[in-house]
């Protein structure tokens, strides 16, 4: 089975919508810190159920770089690739 | 131009409308003069101080206080120097065989304060090609030294060890060594991991553990040894960092270990390598007061006495308490607004307490963090639930049938 950047980011989607206080026309591109309100510790433990989903562990250095739900997506399918 | 200042706006709005809805700026809070370990003046006011993690009430001991007059008088007052260059006295080696003896260790490594014993340690062992485990309430020394190391750094979630060996499975086969990361006692919420099921994990995946018994050291265990002594896991940790500045009363960091590689760890760790090293008189009133609580058992037995009857009292008035008893008992609120009110109604009503806001908090709810000592009397821990009781009143955070 093999994840493209578009189903993972559609999961994510699909994961942040559980939240209610997430806005409901959220895309890809939506920064996850900005147009999200997430605090670092709110991002940290959401990527947590993201890491969960896709049996992956995503290091917490490659956080860093990522903005917007697509980077997020792109770094798991990275990371399973590798694996 | 950009003001440098402009990543602070966000910071200052919230501290704007903190001291708005309480009147005070919790973080400068200014003890006046300690009356004792347990009270001090603040306002001009005698307060009852029950956040200061001086847990063995340490920081008042008058033989520490003799050893410290002692040796200012004798060595001076600083050492001018690191550890590696000018700054070891024959005081800094001895301290350092005292810790290791009392840990039953190898060696010990002094630092100057318990923050950069963590930075240092983590930072210095997980090197590139490593992987730094840490649980997911990690306290910051442990992030900080997390970000200064070159290794992959995999957070687990917090006190679960099935999530913790998960984790690691999911490392099999890759080169590099596990240094797995935990905790003895939970600085703000006072909760102790299952160490036993961490060690098994350990165990089995071949990686190495530190503990940081920070808020535990002198606290739990038959001699104060922290969580492995008290679990009997002594000899499957790795290393054991901890401070001088909660149970001991002074200031200062330290690692155990019997590995004989931590010589060379003193080579290549930069928080110990690039500061200061400890005064003279931190050093001899941190011996003098680990001689206190060695030979004073009973003040381990008398602060989880006085531990239990506070959160028995929180627990009794309805409060969301922690749920097991350690000397750190945090009180869970809904909302920040109902915390600010609270904590300032306490210190107006003479009980000083921690103020934790997320995201300094495990979830997005702010936390009242007290911390008990063995030197508070059944009176004041009495004084101190009743005024809880009159604060949560009113904050309008008292359950409604309470």
């Amino acid at each position: 089975m093999s994840e493209t950047v578009e189903s993972v980011s559609a999961l994510i989607i699909q994961k942040l919508l559980a939240n209610p206080k997430v806005p409901r026309d959220i895309d890809g591109n939506c920064k996850i810190m900005d147009d999200l309100a997430f605090d670092s510790l709110a991002v940290m433990n959401f990527v947590m159920e993201v890491e969960d989903s896709m049996d992956v562990s995503v290091p917490l250095d490659k956080l860093a770089d990522i903005r917007t739900i697509n980077d997020l997506a792109a770094c798991v399918v990275d990371l399973k690739n590798k694996g | 131009m950009t003001s440098i200042f402009s990543k602070f706006d966000g910071i200052a709005g919230a501290l704007g409308s903190l001291m708005e809805a309480g009147g005070r700026n919790p973080f400068s809070v200014v003890i006046e003069k300690p009356v004792s370990s347990t009270v001090g003046i603040i306002e001009g006011r005698e307060t009852l101080l029950f956040g200061t993690n001086n847990y063995l009430g340490l920081s008042q001991s008058p033989r520490a206080i003799k050893a410290a007059q002692e040796a200012a008088a004798t060595c001076g007052v600083g050492t001018t120097g690191s550890r590696i260059a000018n700054g070891t006295q024959s005081l800094h080696r001895q301290l350092e065989r005292r810790i290791a003896d009392y840990f039953g260790r190898r060696d010990a490594m002094v630092f100057s304060t318990g923050y950069q014993a963590n930075l240092g340690m983590i930072s210095t062992l997980a090197g590139k090609d490593d992987y730094l485990i840490l649980d997911a309430d990690s306290h910051a020394s442990i992030y900080d030294g997390s970000r200064l190391s070159p290794a992959q750094v995999i957070r687990f979630r917090h006190n679960d060890a099935d999530d913790l060996y998960k984790r690691l499975k999911r490392l099999d086969g890759t080169p590099g060594a596990k240094l797995i990361v935990v905790e003895g006692i939970y600085s703000m919420t006072g909760n102790v991991p299952p160490i036993a099921e961490m060690v098994a994990v350990k165990r089995e995946t071949g990686a190495y553990l530190l503990v940081d018994e920070a808020h535990s050291f002198g606290v739990m265990g038959e001699h104060g040894r922290g969580i492995a002594e008290q679990a009997g896991v002594e000899a499957d940790v790795d290393f054991i960092v901890g401070t001088f500045s909660k149970s001991l009363g002074t200031v200062g960091g330290y690692c155990v270990s019997d590995h004989p590689e931590l010589e060379l760890v003193r080579l290549n760790c930069r928080p110990y390598m690039f500061t200061a090293s400890l005064p003279p008189e931190v050093i001899a009133a941190t011996m003098a007061a680990l001689e206190d609580m060695a030979e004073h058992p009973e003040l381990r037995t008398q602060l989880m006495d006085n531990a239990a009857r506070l959160h028995a009292g929180f627990h009794g008035l309805g409060l969301n308490a922690s749920k097991q008893v350690s000397p750190v008992i945090a009180v869970t609120l809904e909302e920040i607004g109902q915390a600010i009110v609270m904590w300032n109604r306490l210190l107006d009503l003479g009980v000083y307490v921690n103020l934790s806001l997320p995201p300094a908090t495990p979830d997005s709810r702010p936390l009242l963090r007290c911390s008990v000592m063995a030197t508070h009397t059944a009176e004041q821990i009495d004084k101190a639930i009743a005024i809880f009781k009159q604060a949560a009143l009113d904050a309008n955070a008292l359950p409604a049938a309470a």
